[in-house]
């Protein structure tokens, strides 16, 4: 039961990661694109690691599946504003 | 049921990874080139994951796809030109070499072909299990590295170093950055910590689980850039009065130890049994420190300020005014 | 675990992949630097998020802290990128 509950939620992030990726390819101009970007860092990657740790079911692993959710998201986040900030100077010039 | 799948999962990794490097290899402008080459890294990181290669998987994230990724995009930034033309490779020249890469590659695959095919081949990874007990460590990766090959290690340190001389031989060093804004600094500020320790704890894990050396110092490498690219003045690289000190520190791990044993009876480098695990952590953090700080310096691209004594800086600034 | 697990992991794993395989279209496409690099992040999270499915796969928890090692490194690229330096305007 449980297994299942976690495959469902993995599917659904893979399924952010391909909003993501569309997003990407589909998106007008930089600053949308960074739009699609953190949907995959956030809940695709988030879904994923939630599904994964009611798989695996240890407590060391699943706190460790979390950690490495937050690195990323805080990661990309500070990475996804240094790009537009870069670019909205660049567009200035 | 999920063979298939698994060839399928190969087939794909192995098709992209090929595409990823002939992009990387053959694309005309450099930009392009830069992100394929980075995009290759973070693949071949899978790729040893998928193999079963966790040691490898770390280097190859920490190194290929983090600190290349770095140092390809700073030199981007330097290079005003971003055209890769090259009347090199055009021309008979060019076909020879083609032709040479070619013989080579055919002599790899058949030697792949050979010893991949053949059976009952005693298998090296079996001799190393049986002898894991006595090396000191449980990570058989590490007991070849540290143990049974250690004179090989010993000379890719000296080949770092020898590294480190080119390095200082190609000029002052990258000129530093702006102080961060509120944003960046806050990202050094967790970052760092976090980079350290997470060095430290591979170091220590290198020992009983996939770690060791070289990715703790591709980590604290890491850790160094991110401190550069903060711009925290000086930030980066150790201070120049230690510079040297460090950098040589993991070939001087090496020797004390080989020396010791030497002087007490054995063999150069020959660990006495009851001692192996502890005079294995000893090098393998020197080691790290030594890595650390010549990919450190490796990112900043040069001679670090205040690395030459006054007399040779003013003499090469009046060799430069004089042209 | 069931085979039924292995398999699902599996046929996620490979799901996976192409999409970030469509993602790296824009490495072709991008018209400039940034946009490539774009596509380069999300091959980075793409990859943590790989990295894990596969420690799950293979019962393999080291592959945990390479996933860990890949997010603490992705944001160095990103900062080499962007950053200007002292002489830059």
């Amino acid at each position: 039961m449980i297994d299942i509950l976690g495959f469902a939620l993995i599917m659904v992030g893979i399924g952010f990661f391909a909003a993501g990726s569309i997003g990407l390819l589909r998106l007008p101009d930089l600053y949308s694109r960074l739009h699609a970007l953190t949907k995959a860092d956030n809940l695709g990657l988030g879904m994923l690691c939630a599904g994964l740790a009611l798989i695996d079911g240890s407590a060391a692993n699943a706190a460790k599946l979390f950690l490495v959710w937050l690195l990323v998201m805080a990661a990309s986040a500070t990475a996804a504003h240094m790009m537009a900030q870069h670019t909205l100077r660049q567009d200035i010039e | 049921m999920h063979a298939p799948l698994l060839q399928l999962l190969d087939v794909l990794l192995a098709v992209l990874a090929l595409a990823l490097g002939w992009a990387a290899v053959s694309s005309r402008d450099l930009k392009r080139s830069v992100v394929f080459f980075i995009a290759f890294g973070l693949l071949l990181a899978i790729v040893w994951a998928r193999l079963g290669a966790p040691d490898l998987a770390l280097a190859e994230a920490a190194i290929g796809a983090g600190l290349s990724g770095a140092l390809l995009l700073s030199a981007l930034r330097d290079e005003p030109e971003t055209e890769a033309g090259s009347d090199l490779m055009q021309g008979p020249l060019a076909t020879l070499i083609s032709v040479l890469c070619l013989a080579l590659t055919a002599v790899f695959a058949w030697v792949l072909w050979q010893t991949l095919g053949s059976a009952d081949s005693a298998r090296m990874a079996d001799r190393i299990l049986e002898e894991l007990p006595g090396t000191g460590v449980s990570n058989p990766v590490t007991a070849v590295l540290l143990n049974f090959r250690a004179y090989d290690t010993l000379l890719e340190l000296a080949v770092l170093l020898a590294a480190v001389l080119g390095i200082t031989a190609l000029g002052p060093a990258r000129p530093s950055f702006r102080a961060a804004g509120a944003l960046f600094d806050g990202l050094v500020r967790w970052l760092v910590p976090l980079l350290i320790l997470t060095a430290g704890y591979l170091l220590w894990a290198g020992a009983h689980a996939p770690g060791g050396a070289f990715q703790a110092g591709a980590m604290l490498a890491a850790a160094a850039v991110m401190l550069r690219l903060g711009g925290r003045a000086g930030g980066g690289p150790p201070q120049p009065r230690v510079m040297r000190s460090v950098l040589a520190s993991g070939i001087a791990a090496f020797l004390l130890v080989g020396i010791i044993t030497m002087v007490s009876g054995k063999a150069f480098l020959e660990y006495p049994q009851a001692w192996s695990g502890t005079l294995i952590l000893f090098i393998e953090t020197a080691a790290m420190i030594a890595i650390a700080a010549t990919l450190a310096l490796a990112y900043i691209g040069g001679r670090p300020a205040d690395w030459e004594s006054e007399v040779v800086t003013s003499a090469v600034t009046k060799t430069r005014e004089r042209r | 675990m069931t085979v039924d697990a292995t398999s699902m992991l599996l046929v996620a794993v490979v799901l996976l992949l192409l999409t970030l395989l469509t993602g790296l279209a824009r490495t072709i496409i991008g018209p400039s630097l940034q946009d490539r690099m774009l596509s380069v992040q999300l091959l980075g999270t793409g990859g943590v998020a790989l990295l894990l499915l596969m420690a799950a796969l293979f019962r393999a928890s080291a592959l945990i802290d390479v996933a860990l090692v890949l997010a603490l490194l992705a944001a160095v690229a990103a900062a080499a990128l962007t950053r200007r330096g002292e002489n830059d305007d």
